[in-house]
């Protein structure tokens, strides 16, 4: 669509840049004080340049949270993104039954992240939880406060359980939005289901999965509320994730210089991605449109 | 077909296995929870919950958290209605790069932002109160609010604009009395989400309050006492904490697709 060129619409956009950025750039300009300098009181601070950042960068808590983070976030997109494509196109299209489908399948989106972690805490204890029990009760032995990687595959199980959904409404939307036609045309040509597919359906869906592909890619990139109430980052180091290991020296320890340092590198790292995400999806989003 | 309906009947005993066990939690005592295993309740109480419907310090905590969700949508909804109209209508210095920025604040990890978000609010004086953390939820509720209702602004044909113009409408009169009508759904999608994402945040609602806007979250550690955990009374608060997110997908449970198909989120 051909916009108008009108540079007063600056004023409509007004209240959202001085809303966001009171939120955004005032925090951030105090992040980027912090990190380059060491500050004792408001009156009583040193510039140290760059030496928060060398320190951090040769710490091994960070490369272990950092190499952490990523396996976990692969791992989740590996896992959501196919069982959501699965389970979108197994939803009923229309009637009751969509209905019902839909609100059970938003039901985990919108449980407080910190009452997520406290389901999961409980149903996954082998004493007083269902879950644990189950597992054991199958003859594997299985205790997530004391195995690494019990507590591992907790979290992810916990993260499938609580996001896939997401995946899946987005990829519902997706599906709803092709046209009978396209599907009758198929069956006049005798198309198999998987060529339906992967000649269709997938391609019709490359818009709304990039954006699951970005939304799970960053949250599960930020987790932090619901590792932190089931495991508290334990046992061990074995599932202190990235926000878990910066909230630990910030608010822990309260080294606010080195805090700093990983925030403005943890930035970095989300901004970098959603500037190459971004570019991907608007030039796909124009190919699917013209 | 079949395998399909049962692959999805298996992923919903999954999806609601744990909640069940929450609710059936909520519904025993202290000592049945830890004397083993029950599938149901054997002797079902409402005590848990009739606790924290009593207690002001417990219900203040869902009031709380309802005053500053509900801040959040309206003022998000109201900035983000003329701003996402900018968008969707016209060209202007650095529209494309104001548009990136706000998608970069909805990747931002609020881990990032807990510290200097607790010292801006305890200078401007709003520290524990309820603005403060709905100004905070701002943060990423605005920018999935303006792009939300970007995609379905941009589907409502210009010529309606230009027709009303031609009338002699102005701006605000056109705008309120013709477009938001017509977007009415979308404006109701985009309430959910903001609502939605305001509810389940945590991190900062706890960084941002002491004890007169007290989330419900913080409120429910305090069932770590030293007599040990009350879980029964926290499987109670858990359960409250489903309700009024549930609700609201009711009614929106039809629009709520379309919310994700049109949406650039």
């Amino acid at each position: 669509m051909d916009k108008i060129e009108n540079n007063k619409a600056w004023f409509l956009v007004l209240p959202v840049f001085v809303i966001v950025a009171i939120s955004a750039i005032i925090p951030l300009m105090t992040v980027v004080n912090y990190a380059f300098q060491d500050i004792f009181s408001p009156q009583d601070r040193y510039w140290v340049g760059t030496e928060w950042f060398e320190s951090v960068l040769a710490d091994d808590d960070l490369h272990g949270a950092l190499i952490r983070q990523f396996v976990f976030s692969f791992v989740i997109l590996l896992i959501e993104i196919p069982l959501g494509i699965a389970l979108a196109l197994a939803m009923p299209a229309r009637g009751w039954r969509a209905s019902l489908a839909l609100v059970l399948m938003a039901l985990p989106l919108l449980i407080p992240w910190n009452v997520v972690g406290t389901i999961w805490q409980v149903f996954a204890r082998a004493d007083i939880g269902l879950g644990g029990w189950l597992v054991n009760a199958l003859g594997i032995p299985y205790n997530y406060t004391s195995d690494p990687v019990a507590a591992w595959l907790t979290i992810v199980v916990m993260d499938v359980w609580h996001w896939t959904p997401l995946v899946v409404l987005l990829c519902y939307a997706g599906l709803r939005a092709i046209p009978d036609a396209y599907y009758q045309a198929a069956a006049i040509d005798g198309a198999t289901p998987w060529k339906v597919f992967r000649h269709i359906e997938l391609p019709k869906m490359r818009g709304v999965l990039l954006i699951a592909v970005l939304l799970r890619f960053m949250d599960s990139f930020m987790i932090y509320t619901e590792p932190f109430v089931v495991t508290g980052g334990g046992p061990g180091n074995a599932t202190t994730f990235l926000s878990i290991h910066l909230t630990k020296i910030a608010i822990g320890q309260m080294d606010l210089g080195p805090a700093a340092a990983i925030s403005i590198i943890y930035f970095l790292i989300i901004l970098t991605l959603s500037f190459v995400f971004y570019n991907v999806m608007t030039r796909m989003g124009t190919g699917e449109r013209a | 077909m079949k395998g399909r309906s049962i692959a999805l009947v298996v992923y919903f005993v999954f999806l609601l296995l744990p909640i069940y066990w929450l609710v059936n939690m909520s519904l025993k005592t202290n000592q049945e929870i830890l004397s083993g295993l029950t599938l149901f309740p054997r002797e079902p109480t409402l005590a848990n919950f009739h606790t924290i419907l009593t207690d002001p310090s417990w219900y203040m905590g869902y009031v709380n958290s309802l005053i500053y969700v509900v801040m959040n949508t309206v003022i998000s909804l109201s900035v983000a209605l003329p701003a996402a109209y900018a968008f969707s209508r016209f060209r202007f210095i650095g529209d494309k790069h104001v548009f990136f920025w706000l998608l970069t604040n909805r990747m931002a990890p609020p881990a990032v932002f807990l510290l200097p978000f607790f010292q801006l609010y305890q200078a401007l004086g709003l520290f524990d109160t309820h603005i403060a953390v709905a100004l905070a939820h701002c943060l990423f509720n605005v920018p999935l609010a303006v792009w939300i209702l970007e995609g379905f602004m941009s589907g409502v044909p210009k010529e309606i604009d230009e027709t009303a113009y031609v009338d002699g409408y102005s701006f605000p009169h056109f705008f309120v009395r013709i477009f938001l009508p017509l977007i009415k759904a979308g404006i109701g999608v985009t309430a959910f989400f903001c609502f939605m994402f305001s509810w389940v945040e945590l991190l900062l609602a706890r960084t941002l309050t002491a004890t007169n806007a007290k989330p419900i979250a913080s409120t429910m550690t305090r069932t770590v006492s030293a007599a040990g955990m009350d879980w029964g009374l926290l499987a109670a608060a858990g359960v409250l904490t489903i309700v009024p997110g549930a609700l609201v997908i009711w009614f929106v449970r039809n629009y709520m697709a379309k919310g994700f198909a049109l949406g650039r989120v």
